[in-house]
C-alpha cells in the first residue's frame, strides 16, 4: 500500500461507507455482539457525554444570553450570530489573521518541510543522528516555544534584531508587537515547530515512493531536477494536498503560542481560539462563546467533506489500480 | 548518484574527478546542509541555556550574540526557578506529572479496549461506528470547550483535576483508529487457538491480543503524554488554584508576571523541555511513526 499513512483514515472512510453492512462472516454472533458492545461501553458513553450531547446542547446555547453572571439564560434568537457578523470587529479580526497566516504560512511550510525531508532522505552516514536532531523541536510545547521566541523577536533586544542590525537593516520589524508583522512572526515562531513534523510527513511519504521509478527515469536520461518534477512531485500530490487541508484546520487552532505571547488580549494575536476563550471566559458570555464555536465547526464539517469528496483523486491507492 | 550506482564498472574508469574529487564535494555539500539545518535547531537552545546560566542583573542580550554558555555558570538558577515560592515550578512538575498518570493510564486502557472490538470481532453495526470514530477524529474538539464547561460546572468539577482526567477514560478517536489498525495485523489463527483451548474474548484480548499490539501502546502512551505536558487550553480553563498549576499554564503565567527575570525564565523553560526532550530520545521510533501517521501539531 502506498499511501500516505495520515491519510489513510479517509480512504478507509470511503471504503467502509460502500461495503455492504454484515458481508463478514458470521461466527457466534449473538455473544459476540455483547461483548464488542461491552468493550466499546467507555466510547460509546464518552461520545455521547463529551461530544455529542455537548455538540447539540452548543447549537441551543447559541441562541440564549447564557453567561457567567445571569442564572436564567433567555432564548434571543439569532442575535448572538447578528452580534458576530455586524457588531464585533474582533470577529474579523481573529478571521483576518487566520487568514493572513495561513496565506503565508501555506507556502512557507510546504516548500521549507519539503526542502527538509529531501535533506533527510540523502543517503549519508550519520543521517539518523541529523534526524533525530530536527526532528526535536516537534515535540516541544507551544508554551515554552513561545516562551523562548518572545525573547528571540524581542524588537529591541531580541537575537534576531541585533542580527538584522548587524547585517545593516537600521529598521528591524518590531515583530509582536506590530500588526503588520505580528503574523509572519508567527509564522516563524511556529514554523521552528511545525517544519520538523511537517518534514517527517514528507519523509514519510517520499520513502513509501517506489525505487523502480526513479531507476527508470534515471535510465530514461532524467537528472536531478527532471527526477523530482516527473517522479518525486506527483507521487508526493496526495500527501501535499493532506497537509494543506489540515493546515487550514490547524490554524483555526491556534492557541498555546497566541495566548501565552500576547497574554490573550493583544489585538494582534487575536487568533480564532483565543478570541473563542475571551468571549467565553474572560467575559463570560457562554452563548456568544456557543456561537462561535458554531464557526469552527462548519470549518471542520466543510474540510472533512472537502476531504472525503476528494480522497479517491488525491490518495494515490495502489490496490485500487491493481484492480482496474 | 543513483546513474552511478546502476552502472558499478563506470566509477573507477572515470579518473580523479568522479573517482574523488566529486564524492567528496558532494559530501561537503551535504553536511554543510544537514549542519546548516541543525544550526536553526541547536542555536536557540544553545541561547536559551547561556541566558539561563547567567547572574541576575547581568546583560542577557548582548551583542555580537552569546551562543552557548561562555563565561558563567550559575547552575543554582534552576534550583531557584524550582522552588521559587512566587512560582514554584517544582510544583507545577510534580501536578503535570500527577495528571500524566491518570491521563496516560486513562487513554491506554480505554482505547485498546475499544479498538480491540473493531479489530478482532463481528457485530452488527461495526461500520458504522467505525466511521462515526473516523469522524469524531476530525472535529476540532475546542469547539466543545463551552458546552463541556458547562457540563463539569454543573457537576461541581470546576476547579479539579476531573475535567481533565475523566473524559480520557472515554477513549480518544485517534488512538482508538491506531491501535485498531495495529491489532488487525496480527494473525487471526492466534485468536482461533486460543479459542479451542477455551478461552473468552476477554482472556484472548489480555493474553494474546494485548502482549502484541505492545509497539502501538506504546505510541498512544507517549503521544499522550506529550499532549497532556504541552496542553494549555484545558488547564487554564478548568483549574482555578495557582497550587494546581501544570507546567504550561505556570510558564505561561510566567512570561508576564516577571519579564525582567529572564534568566529564572530560561530556566523554567529548560526545565520543562528537559524531560520531553529525553522521552523523545528515547522513544523516538514510536514517536516519529505515530507523528508520521497523525501530524501531531497539524
Amino acid at each position: 500500500m502506498t499511501i500516505d499513512r495520515r491519510s489513510a483514515p479517509f480512504a478507509l472512510w470511503g471504503r467502509l461507507m460502500s461495503s455492504a453492512p454484515g458481508s463478514r462472516r458470521q461466527r457466534g454472533a449473538r455473544t459476540e455482539t455483547v461483548t464488542a458492545y461491552l468493550f466499546m461501553s467507555p466510547w460509546l458513553v464518552g461520545t455521547v457525554v463529551f461530544l455529542i450531547g455537548p455538540l447539540l446542547f452548543s447549537i441551543y446555547m447559541s441562541f440564549t444570553d447564557w453567561s457567567f453572571t445571569s442564572s436564567q439564560p433567555d432564548w434571543i434568537g439569532t442575535a448572538n450570530y447578528e452580534r458576530m457578523l455586524t457588531d464585533d470587529y474582533r470577529f474579523w479580526l481573529s478571521l483576518k489573521i487566520t487568514g493572513l497566516y495561513l496565506l503565508i504560512s501555506v507556502p512557507v511550510y510546504t516548500v521549507v518541510g519539503l526542502l527538509g525531508a529531501l535533506l533527510l532522505n540523502m543517503k549519508v552516514r550519520g543521517i539518523a543522528a541529523f534526524r533525530t536532531l530536527l526532528f526535536l523541536p516537534s515535540v516541544l510545547s507551544g508554551v515554552a516555544v513561545a516562551v523562548l521566541w518572545v525573547q528571540l523577536l524581542n524588537p529591541e533586544t531580541g537575537v534576531l534584531n541585533t542580527l538584522l542590525r548587524a547585517l545593516g537593516v537600521t529598521d528591524p520589524p518590531s515583530w509582536f508587537l506590530d500588526p503588520d508583522w505580528a503574523v509572519p512572526a508567527m509564522v516563524l515562531t511556529n514554523s521552528w515547530t511545525i517544519i520538523g513534523g511537517g518534514a517527517i510527513i514528507y519523509l514519510a511519504g517520499l520513502q513509501n515512493i517506489d525505487p523502480a521509478l526513479y531507476e527508470s527515469a534515471s535510465l530514461d536520461g532524467a537528472g536531478f531536477f527532471r527526477r523530482f518534477i516527473s517522479v518525486t512531485l506527483p507521487m508526493l500530490t496526495p500527501t501535499l494536498f493532506f497537509q494543506l487541508i489540515t493546515t487550514v484546520i490547524a490554524s483555526f487552532q491556534i492557541f498555546d503560542t497566541a495566548f501565552t505571547v500576547g497574554r490573550g488580549s493583544s489585538d494582534n494575536l487575536l487568533y480564532f481560539l483565543v478570541f473563542m476563550w475571551q468571549a467565553a471566559f474572560r467575559d463570560g458570555e457562554l452563548g456568544y462563546g456557543a456561537a462561535l464555536s458554531m464557526v469552527l465547526f462548519v470549518v471542520g464539517v466543510i474540510v472533512v467533506t472537502v476531504l472525503i469528496r476528494t480522497s479517491d483523486r488525491w490518495v494515490f491507492d495502489e490496490n485500487a489500480r491493481k484492480e482496474k | 548518484m543513483s546513474a552511478l550506482s546502476l552502472r558499478p564498472g563506470i566509477r573507477r574508469s572515470r579518473g580523479l574527478y568522479y573517482g574523488w574529487i566529486r564524492p567528496i564535494g558532494a559530501a561537503v555539500i551535504k553536511y554543510s546542509l544537514l549542519i546548516a539545518a541543525s544550526a536553526t535547531v541547536l542555536l536557540p537552545l544553545g541561547w536559551m541555556l547561556t541566558v539561563a546560566l547567567k547572574a541576575d542583573g547581568s546583560t542577557f542580550f548582548t551583542n555580537p550574540v552569546q551562543w552557548f554558555p561562555i563565561d558563567q555558570f550559575h547552575w543554582e538558577n534552576f534550583g531557584r526557578a524550582l522552588f521559587n515560592p512566587d512560582q514554584p515550578f517544582a510544583l507545577y512538575f510534580f501536578n503535570t506529572l500527577w495528571l500524566e498518570v491518570f491521563i496516560v493510564f486513562g487513554t491506554v486502557v480505554s482505547c485498546a479496549l475499544v479498538a480491540y472490538p473493531f479489530a478482532r470481532l463481528t457485530f452488527p453495526g461495526r461500520n458504522f461506528l467505525f466511521s462515526i470514530v473516523i469522524l469524531t477524529m476530525l472535529i476540532p474538539w475546542q469547539g466543545l470547550m463551552v458546552p463541556q464547561f458547562l457540563l463539569f460546572y454543573n457537576l461541581g468539577w470546576y476547579g479539579t483535576n476531573l475535567p481533565l482526567i475523566v473524559p480520557s477514560f472515554a477513549g480518544s478517536a485517534f488512538f482508538v483508529f491506531l491501535i485498531r489498525q495495529y491489532m488487525r495485523s496480527i494473525p487471526l489463527e492466534l485468536d482461533d487457538a486460543a479459542r479451542l483451548d477455551g478461552a473468552g474474548p476477554f482472556r484472548i484480548f489480555w493474553s494474546v491480543i494485548l502482549p502484541l499490539a505492545k509497539p502501538a501502546l506504546t505510541t498512544c502512551a507517549v503521544l499522550t503524554f506529550l499532549a497532556v505536558w504541552s496542553d494549555l487550553l484545558g488547564p487554564i480553563i478548568y483549574l482555578t488554584d495557582d497550587s494546581q498549576y501544570t507546567l504550561a499554564v505556570g510558564l505561561s503565567n510566567f512570561v508576564s508576571t516577571q519579564s525582567n527575570r529572564t534568566n529564572l525564565l530560561m530556566a523554567a523553560n529548560l526545565i520543562t523541555i528537559i524531560p520531553v526532550a529525553i522521552i523523545y530520545f528515547f522513544a523516538q521510533k514510536q514517536l516519529i511513526g505515530g507523528i508520521a501517521s497523525v501530524g501531531l501539531k497539524g
